[in-house]
C-alpha cells in the first residue's frame, strides 16, 4: 500500500527504455519516502519481463498477461489499472509520455480523480503550504514542467488525491541499473477479474510498427541543424559531417515541421532530450524547447549567421558566418587533423 | 451515463447512409509557438498580450476531419464546443467560416481556474446537454499546455472509447468508425464501434476553408453577449436568420456537480512558476576562418571530445 507504480511500456516482450528511466527514478524517490517501488506490465507473453525491470530496484511486478492485450488499447488498460490503484492506493504513479502512456494516464486520472501532469522534466518530494486553507503537506511529489511553450516552468503538486501522477519523456530521466542481483516479488493477477469484454471495444486491424533505427539519445556526438539549413537538401552536409565524426543528425522542431528531416531526429521539449559529448548546432537560433533538450551536452558549438542568436548564450564556441562554409570546413580540418 | 446512440440510417439506393452528429472540441489558445522577446514581462511572468490568441492548430485538424465526414456523410452536422471567455466565440465563428453548422460556447467565471479534469467535466456536462452525439472529435493537445489529456478525460467521463493520435479518419461505415493513427514509430488502423472519442494528431490534413460564400453569410453571426455588449439590435436580423446566433452556455444551463468546476475541481495545484532562464556559459567566439577551424578541430581532438 501507499507505493509508488511505474506502469511499464512493452514491445514485442521488451520494456521501452522510458519505462526503465522511470523505474530508476522511482526507485529514487520510493527510497526518499521509505516505500517500496512496484511495476505493472500488462500485455502478452511477458515471461521476459522481470530480468529485465528487477536489476532497476523494483520490490514488486504485477503482472497481467492475457492473449487479448497482445496489441495496447485504451480501455482494458485502463481498467486494470483503475482497478488495481483502487486496490493498491499507490502514492504516486509514473508514466511514460508516449502514445501509450498520454492515452491511457489522462483516462486513469479522470476515472480516479487523481490530478496529472504531463511532460514533467524533473520529479522531486517537497513541502507545500496551502496558505488558502491553511494547511500543510509533507513528502508531495513535485511535478515540474515545462509550460506555454517552454517560456515558463511550473512546479505542480496534487495535495489531496491520490494516486498523484505524471509522465515523463524518453531520455528526460536518466536510466541506471540498481544491482544485477536485486530480487523482487512476482505476482500475476487474473485478467478476468479486472477487465470486461465491453473493454475489447477497439480492434486493432493493421499495425505498421518500425523497429527504431535511430538511437540519438545515446549518440555521443550530434550533429543538429535549425530552420537555417535552408532545406532537406541542406541537411545533407550534415548527415556528411555526423558520420565523419561518429555521430547522428539532430534537428529543431522549426527544421523538422519545414520538412527538412523526419521527426523521430527533433530535439527539445517535443521531442528528444539528449546530453551528448559534443552537440553542435547549426543552423538553429535557440528557442526556449529548443535549448531546454541539449542544455546538459557536455561541449556546445553553435555555428549561426545571427551574432545574437539566442543559442550563442549556452554555447562553448560561438561561429559566426555561413552554415554552407563552416560546415565543410569542420569536416576538412577534422579530416587533415585525424590521418 | 452514456451518449445513447441511434444511428439514423436513410435507406438511398442501396447506399446506407449515416446521418452523423458531430462535436468539435476547439480552444482558443496563446500562440506560443513563435513567442519574441516581448513575451515575458520582467517579473517573469507571461506578457499575453504579446501572444496573439489563435485557433489551436490541431483543433483545426479535428475540424478538418469533421467535415470531410460531413462531405462524404449527408445529413450530417458539424457543431463546435468550447470553454472560455466570450472572445472564444471567435474560434466558433472561424469554425463556421470553414464549414461546421454551428457551435456553443461554454463561458462563466465558474470555470476560471479549472485544470484539465475539471475542464473535462465541464466540457462533458456541456456535451451531455448538447444530446446525443455519435463522435466527438478534437485536437490531440493545444500548445499553450501540450498535455493532451482533455480529450481521453472526456471520453472517461462518457464512458465512450476514445482513439487519440488519429491522421486520418478512414470511414465510418455500420455504425463503426475506422481510424488511421499516427505513432512514434508507425501507424496503426484501429476501428471501434460509436459512439467514439477521437484526437487528431498534426500530421492530420491541415483544414481548407469549405466556401466563401458561407463566409460571407455568417459574417455577421454573433453569441448573445457579443451583441449585448455591442449595443447591436439582432432582434429582426435573428428572426430572419437564426443561423447568425452562436449559442452560449453557462453554469445554468448544465446539469453538474459545482464542487467538480473550476478550482475546486482540480486537483493539481500550481506551487511555483519561474520563468525559464539559462545559465549563460562563458562562449568562446570564432571566425570562419581555416585558420580558426583548424584550430578548434585540433582542439576537440586533444581533449578527446572527437576523434
Amino acid at each position: 500500500m501507499n507505493n509508488i507504480f511505474v506502469y511499464l511500456e512493452i514491445e514485442d516482450g521488451i520494456v521501452a527504455e522510458v519505462s526503465l528511466e522511470l523505474l530508476t527514478k522511482g526507485r529514487t524517490l520510493a527510497d526518499k519516502l521509505g516505500c517500496k517501488l512496484e511495476a505493472l506490465a500488462i500485455g502478452y507473453n511477458l515471461d521476459g519481463v522481470a530480468a529485465q525491470v528487477f536489476p532497476y530496484g523494483v520490490d514488486r511486478l504485477t503482472i497481467a498477461d492475457d492473449k487479448r492485450l497482445k496489441y495496447y488499447t485504451t480501455l482494458p488498460h485502463t481498467s486494470i489499472v483503475v482497478k488495481l490503484f483502487k486496490e493498491e492506493k499507490p502514492q504516486i504513479a509514473l508514466l511514460g509520455a508516449t502514445s501509450v502512456g498520454r492515452d491511457l494516464g489522462p483516462r486513469v486520472s479522470s476515472a480516479l480523480f487523481s490530478g496529472l501532469t504531463a511532460d514533467c522534466t524533473m520529479l522531486e518530494i517537497g513541502e507545500y503550504e496551502d496558505k488558502k486553507n491553511n494547511k500543510h503537506y509533507d513528502n508531495l511529489l513535485y511535478q515540474i514542467r515545462p509550460a506555454f511553450g517552454g517560456n515558463i516552468v511550473a512546479t505542480i503538486v496534487n495535495p489531496e488525491c491520490r494516486p498523484q501522477m505524471a509522465t515523463v519523456r524518453e531520455g528526460v530521466m536518466k536510466k541506471q541499473i540498481l544491482d544485477n542481483n536485486y530480487k523482487g516479488e512476482v505476482r500475476c493477477i487474473d485478467v478476468n477479474d479486472y477487465v470486461s469484454n465491453e473493454d475489447f471495444a477497439i480492434e486493432v486491424i493493421n499495425r505498421n510498427i518500425e523497429k527504431s533505427k535511430l538511437n540519438i539519445k545515446s549518440a555521443p556526438i550530434i550533429v543538429a541543424g535549425g530552420y537555417g539549413m535552408g532545406s532537406a537538401e541542406g541537411f545533407n552536409m550534415l548527415y556528411e559531417l555526423a558520420s565523419v565524426l561518429g555521430g547522428e543528425v539532430g534537428a529543431s522542431r522549426a527544421a523538422v515541421d519545414a520538412g527538412f528531416c523526419e521527426h523521430e531526429r527533433q530535439i527539445g521539449q517535443t521531442g528528444v532530450t539528449v546530453r551528448p559529448k559534443l552537440y553542435i548546432a547549426c543552423g538553429i537560433s535557440g528557442q526556449i524547447q529548443h535549448i531546454a533538450g541539449m542544455q546538459d551536452s557536455s561541449i556546445i558549438i553553435a555555428i549561426n549567421n545571427d551574432p545574437n542568436a539566442p543559442i550563442n548564450t549556452i554555447a562553448d564556441y560561438v561561429i559566426t558566418g555561413n552554415v554552407e562554409d563552416v560546415v565543410p570546413k569542420l569536416i576538412k580540418y577534422y579530416k587533415a587533423n585525424t590521418k | 451515463m452514456l451518449i445513447n446512440f441511434y444511428p439514423r440510417n436513410k435507406l438511398t439506393k442501396q447506399v446506407i447512409r449515416m446521418e452523423l452528429k458531430i462535436v468539435v472540441l476547439a480552444k482558443q489558445v496563446p500562440d506560443t509557438r513563435n513567442v519574441g522577446k516581448d513575451a515575458m514581462k520582467e517579473d517573469g511572468t507571461v506578457n499575453r498580450a504579446a501572444l496573439p490568441a489563435i485557433f489551436n492548430p490541431e483543433d483545426l485538424n479535428a475540424l478538418e476531419q469533421a467535415l470531410r465526414l460531413k462531405e462524404k456523410n449527408p445529413g450530417s452536422t458539424v457543431h463546435i464546443l468550447t470553454m472560455g471567455p466570450s472572445r472564444a466565440a471567435e474560434v466558433i465563428r472561424e469554425s463556421i467560416f470553414r464549414g461546421a453548422d454551428g457551435g456553443y460556447l461554454l463561458s462563466g467565471r465558474e470555470f476560471a481556474g479549472s485544470d484539465t479534469l475539471a475542464t473535462s467535466y465541464a466540457l462533458s456536462c456541456a456535451l451531455r446537454k448538447i444530446g446525443k452525439i455519435d463522435i466527438i472529435i478534437c485536437g490531440r493537445q493545444a500548445i499553450d499546455g501540450d498535455t493532451a489529456q482533455v480529450g481521453p478525460q472526456v471520453a472517461e467521463k462518457l464512458s465512450i472509447p476514445q482513439i487519440t493520435y488519429a491522421e486520418e479518419i478512414v470511414d465510418v461505415k455500420d455504425n463503426t468508425i475506422i481510424v488511421k493513427r499516427r505513432l512514434e514509430r508507425g501507424t496503426e488502423v484501429v476501428q471501434g464501434k460509436l459512439p467514439m472519442l477521437v484526437t487528431v494528431n498534426g500530421s492530420a490534413a491541415p483544414c481548407r476553408p469549405r466556401h466563401a460564400k458561407l463566409t460571407m453569410k455568417y459574417k455577421l453571426a454573433k453569441t448573445p453577449s457579443e451583441i449585448a455588449e455591442a449595443g447591436l439590435d439582432y432582434t429582426d436580423l435573428l428572426s430572419k436568420k437564426p443561423y447568425l446566433k452562436i449559442n452560449e452556455l453557462s453554469v445554468a444551463d448544465i446539469d453538474h456537480d459545482p464542487k467538480w468546476l473550476g478550482m475546486s475541481g482540480s486537483p493539481t495545484k500550481v506551487k511555483q512558476i519561474e520563468s525559464v532562464v539559462f545559465t549563460a556559459k562563458e562562449s568562446k567566439r570564432l571566425q570562419p576562418t581555416d585558420a580558426e577551424i583548424d584550430a578548434l578541430m585540433k582542439e576537440l581532438i586533444v581533449n578527446h571530445t572527437i576523434g
